[in-house]
């Protein structure tokens, strides 16, 4: 499992994880049932502190992104996420306020940026496709 | 509950006529990486070496393992893994020497470990401790401290004036000794990157007294950066509730600010201001401006 971390970034370096696990799971790098990295073996991997990667973990957990078993490790569950509608539109809500004022800053329309969209997702589908 | 590994109470310490610690308290959990962070002359070192129980409280407690170090200088530093800021080591032993007088004050000396150590290291047993280079006299300091495998490791400036590689090798072991059946860490640095990196919490000192205490996590969420966008030019930024600094000019501005969002936007809309963009700041700009805004204070 690679993840990078960036200092030049103030999110907390346990927000970062588990983002960077999502987007792996997201794009089919990592695969329903597969095994998570030990908390300790990920700590020294990145080199941040195991309270963070636990951290991280349980964040992961509790929007079902994976599930802990208890002595066996931490696994990628098996994709159906169990958070609210009202949940999710939050968290989505939140990225395409960024995506639309960056978008606005570079004078592309609502249209194009639906375009740009499309095209991007079929491309992820793709990518995901390739991995298999 | 875990237990406090250190806990230091109310410590008040004076050299002449400088106050180096005033009303310092704070505790380490244990299997937690502590960072200390502060400008030169602080009072980071005076702290550290009254935990190694170098220094007597003339006011307050310290406790180490629940116990006094100045009382039990034995029973405490024979538990905790100490590397210097100066690196004081006797110069005319070899590193195999070096290895074999450190030894004898430690009972739970791990000759296996510490040859693991030496090899990754790559020292030779026979270098003399004058030859070593900087980065070398490091990693020997660092060998000792870990070798004995203190259930606390104490760290005062580990990677100053070192390079990246060596920073690293320093790193790792500090996570190592966490990951190592929740070994303790308490360490001061000015490299705010690393502290971020590695920290489970943090305290700031400035000038004998912690500015702010708390877990790494929290600083960095409590705090933000806003770009914000004025109707008319303003000559000086406003004064706003939580803003500690802010930079700009006319009618732009970034500013860092602390907690009491809903106050701050509440004041930006009364002054015809706008929020463009939010941002996270690094550890490193917070430290900043926090220090920053009490130089502010004490000059008004």
């Amino acid at each position: 499992m690679q993840i990078q971390l960036s200092e030049a970034d103030g999110t907390p370096y346990y927000q970062q994880v588990a983002n960077q696990v999502k987007f792996l799971v997201a794009s089919g790098r990592l695969e329903p049932h597969e095994q998570l990295p030990s908390v300790r073996g990920l700590a020294q991997q990145l080199t941040i502190t195991p309270n963070t990667v636990a951290r991280a973990y349980r964040e992961l957990e509790s929007e079902g992104v994976v599930i802990s078993k208890r002595g066996a490790g931490v696994f990628i569950s098996n994709g159906v996420s169990p958070l609210s509608n009202k949940e999710k539109r939050r968290i989505l809500n939140e990225r395409m306020d960024a995506l639309l004022t960056e978008s606005r800053q570079l004078g592309v329309d609502e249209e194009t940026l639906l375009k740009l969209l499309r095209q991007r997702s079929q491309k992820f589908d793709s990518y995901k496709e390739g991995e298999k | 509950m875990t237990e406090n590994v250190i806990e230091i109470e109310n410590l008040s310490r004076r050299f002449g006529t400088k106050q180096a610690l005033s009303d310092v308290s704070l505790s380490v959990p244990e299997g937690c990486v502590f960072g200390l962070v502060g400008e030169n002359g602080a009072g980071k070192t005076t702290l550290l070496r009254h935990v190694l129980g170098f220094l007597k409280p003339q006011q307050g407690m310290v406790r180490v393992f629940g116990t006094d170090p100045v009382a039990d200088p034995a029973g405490v530093l024979g538990r905790i893994g100490h590397l210097s800021e100066n690196r004081d080591l006797p110069t005319w032993m070899s590193i195999h020497e070096l290895f074999e007088f450190t030894r004898a004050f430690y009972p739970k000396w791990d000759p296996v470990y510490a040859e693991e150590l030496r090899i990754m290291f790559e020292l030779s047993p026979q270098q003399k401790v004058t030859t070593l280079s900087r980065g070398q006299l490091a990693r020997a300091g660092l060998l000792l401290a870990l070798a004995h495998r203190p259930p606390l490791l104490v760290l005062d400036e580990p990677s100053s004036g070192l390079d990246p590689v060596v920073r690293k090798d320093i790193l790792d072991a500090i996570i190592r000794t966490v990951v190592d059946e929740g070994r303790t860490v308490l360490f001061s640095s000015h490299l705010l990157d690393e502290v971020q990196r590695v920290s489970d919490r943090i305290a700031i000192l400035d000038q004998g007294r912690i500015l702010l205490s708390s877990p790494l996590d929290e600083v960095l969420v409590s705090h933000y950066q806003l770009t914000v966008r004025f109707q008319e030019p303003q000559p000086f930024f406003p004064q706003l509730t939580g803003a500690l600094l802010s930079t700009g000019s006319g009618r732009e501005w970034i500013i860092l600010c602390n907690g009491q969002k809903q106050t701050l936007e509440k004041e930006l809309q009364d002054m015809n201001g706008e929020i463009l963009e939010q941002n996270a700041p690094t550890l490193e700009e917070i430290f900043v401006a926090r220090m920053k805004s009490v130089e502010r204070n004490t000059a008004e």
